[in-house]
């Protein structure tokens, strides 16, 4: 990345409201890329943008907005995006290629890297060196760094090839904006190699899921329960504190599997990344799995039996002592404190 | 009657501290064990179920070292009909002891399929998992897809077949941003299994038996071409602990107290 023409492209993800926090992520990463090379960022989104869409993906550091509008595109489908982004590969010649590590970053990126045959890396944390050569082909490569076993180790590999592709693992980094950004490029196009065989697996229809209360990936405050609860019935208390606290109830992979509760409950690296501001991890040793969906979380607070489970040394402030001792006596304490 | 073909990997276990070989290189299983990746667990109950309702039969493969047998035997074990094992020579960059990258076992996956395809034994599903517990390439599925010219869906949290012939089609429902998607394809197709909904069953005393007498197939794994690419694992700086205990449960009063304190501090308690 050493000409000004460079540029590193960003696949981000439209919500309704607003752009998705793991693709505001994703730019605030590729500015970071692609600053010191003085290569520009471009954000490629499949579909509509929400009303404030081009502003946040502005100040997060997009200079162009490529939106890609097309009827056949209104329902999802990894093969249809992954024709976009290839077509915008093609229109831009961009050194680098990112997306979001969520299930749809991971997703199209597979698919551009088998269309182009690319190599792709998933859950990237860092890129260690910008350019170095491939010492068989002499090929540019990146050397980045990314999460595997669910992120208790990391690896370091040459992505060869050009473009470079990858998904950027969820938080990180955290995002920033600009300061005084400039409104970025807005270019409204069509795609050029969609093709029927895209639309093969497109998603036939969406069902809502009914809402149990706060979303788990976007709850401020998750009071966690694992093996230590002791019980399907045992979880009352639990539930009780995160609707106190106005937070979600989340669970270890142990408890799903013995069936005490529903899997979309489950933190780790099967289940949810959770982001809260506070996670209450009770009865929870903090195995590796666990650790992968719960390490992003600002401030940890342990209960736990046993003073050297890893989720108590690993925790900011932690209780040793019973559960369901110590979980009442916090609903009482706040009762206490607010009535 | 659908042939369902399941691929799994051998995977170091995840339940202890994960140590690093002399070279960096690999992860050392020796005092964890290896193990299947829970997304595939799943989805060799998904081949099983699929090829009991359909009158089909279900094929486990691996790309793995001799050890990974013990993989196949457990897939056997629940009601998958016959294995086929790519072996690879032991040791190497890759964690399940070699140095295949995502696109050589997709490859080498492909040339399975493709020949049993020509021998008329051709396979109406593949199932992987979504991700690998180990490298977490999130590609293989994707890349065998286009190898083969079928349609891929990742992430399924259920798999269904109905119907026959070129009526096929499988029924994946997985979790969308906004909500539970459905998408059906018409066979042959890829699916990539996520956790989930799918429960694994377990292996009875009979079915541990036939598993041991159950046909595999041994070929030797093609040699990599892509590889890994990788340069070393690493990690994470071990932070050295810094909790801070609030209390015990001889004092729960006291310990709530400054539970309730830490919330106020963070701002999670407004009131």
């Amino acid at each position: 990345m050493s000409t000004s023409a460079t540029t590193v492209l960003v696949l981000v993800e439209a919500e309704p409201e607003e752009m998705s926090t793991l693709s505001l992520e994703a730019l605030t990463f590729a500015r970071a890329l692609a600053e010191p090379a003085g290569a520009t960022v471009h954000a490629l989104v499949v579909g509509d943008l929400p009303a404030n869409g081009a502003g946040e993906l502005s100040s997060h550091g997009a200079q162009v907005v490529h939106q890609v509008s097309d009827p056949r595109l209104a329902a999802y489908s990894a093969a249809a995006w992954a024709s976009c982004v290839v077509d915008a590969i093609g229109a831009q010649s961009p050194a680098v290629v990112l997306a979001p590590a969520s299930p749809r970053g991971n997703e199209v990126i597979a698919h551009v890297a088998a269309r182009l045959d690319l190599r792709m890396a998933a859950n990237v944390t860092e890129v260690i060196s910008a350019q170095v050569q491939d010492a068989s082909t002499g090929d540019a490569a990146l050397v980045v760094r990314r999460q595997v076993m669910g992120g208790a180790v990391l690896e370091e590999l040459d992505l060869v090839g050009s473009p470079a592709l990858f998904t950027m693992a969820g938080h990180a980094v955290e995002h920033t904006t600009v300061e005084s950004p400039a409104p970025a490029q807005v270019i409204a196009t069509a795609p050029i190699s969609l093709s029927a065989a895209d639309l093969v697996a497109a998603v036939r229809r969406t069902v809502p899921v009914a809402s149990s209360g706060t979303d788990l990936t976007r709850a401020r405050v998750v009071v966690g329960g694992g093996r230590g609860v002791g019980g399907a019935d045992q979880f009352d208390e639990l539930i009780a504190l995160a609707g106190r606290l106005g937070g979600a109830l989340g669970v270890s992979r142990v408890v799903t599997s013995l069936g005490w509760r529903p899997h979309h409950e489950q933190v780790g690296q099967t289940g949810s990344r959770i982001t809260p501001d506070v996670y209450l991890a009770c009865g929870i040793s903090g195995a590796i799995q666990h650790w992968a969906g719960c390490s992003s979380a600002k401030t940890i607070i342990a209960v736990n039996t046993d003073p050297e489970a890893p989720m108590v040394t690993k925790a900011n402030y932690a209780v040793v002592g019973d559960l369901h001792q110590v979980v009442p006596a916090i609903s009482s304490e706040l009762d206490a404190r607010h009535h | 009657m659908a042939n369902v073909l399941v691929c799994i990997k051998r995977v170091p276990g995840s339940s202890g501290q994960v140590l690093l070989t002399g070279d960096s290189m690999s992860i050392d299983a020796r005092h964890v064990g290896h193990t299947l990746s829970p997304h595939e667990e799943c989805a060799i109950e998904a081949a099983v179920q699929i090829a009991g309702d359909t009158g089909g039969a279900a094929t486990v493969l691996t790309l793995g070292p001799e050890g990974a047998l013990e993989q196949l035997r457990e897939a056997l074990a629940v009601g998958v009909s016959s294995a086929v094992h790519l072996v690879t020579a032991d040791g190497g960059s890759g964690d399940s002891g070699d140095a295949h990258g995502p696109a050589d076992v997709a490859a080498a996956i492909a040339d399975v399929a493709r020949r049993r395809e020509a021998a008329g034994e051709g396979f109406d599903l593949i199932l992987l998992g979504n991700d690998a517990a180990d490298t977490g390439d999130f590609q293989v599925g994707v890349r065998l897809a286009y190898l083969l010219a079928r349609p891929v869906v990742t992430g399924a949290r259920t798999v269904a077949v109905d119907g026959s012939g070129p009526a096929a089609v499988a029924t994946v429902i997985g979790d969308g941003p906004a909500g539970t998607e459905e998408f059906q394809l018409p066979l042959p197709a890829v699916v990539t299994v996520k956790e989930g909904e799918i429960t694994p069953r377990y292996p009875s005393i009979p079915g541990r038996l036939k598993a041991k007498k159950a046909p595999v197939e041994v070929i030797e794994a093609p040699a990599p071409v892509q590889g890994t690419a990788r340069r070393a694992l690493v990690l994470p700086p071990e932070h050295p602990s810094t909790v801070q205990i609030l209390g015990t449960d001889k004092d729960t009063g006291a310990a709530a107290a400054a539970v309730v304190d830490v919330l106020h501090t963070i701002g999670v308690v407004t009131r």
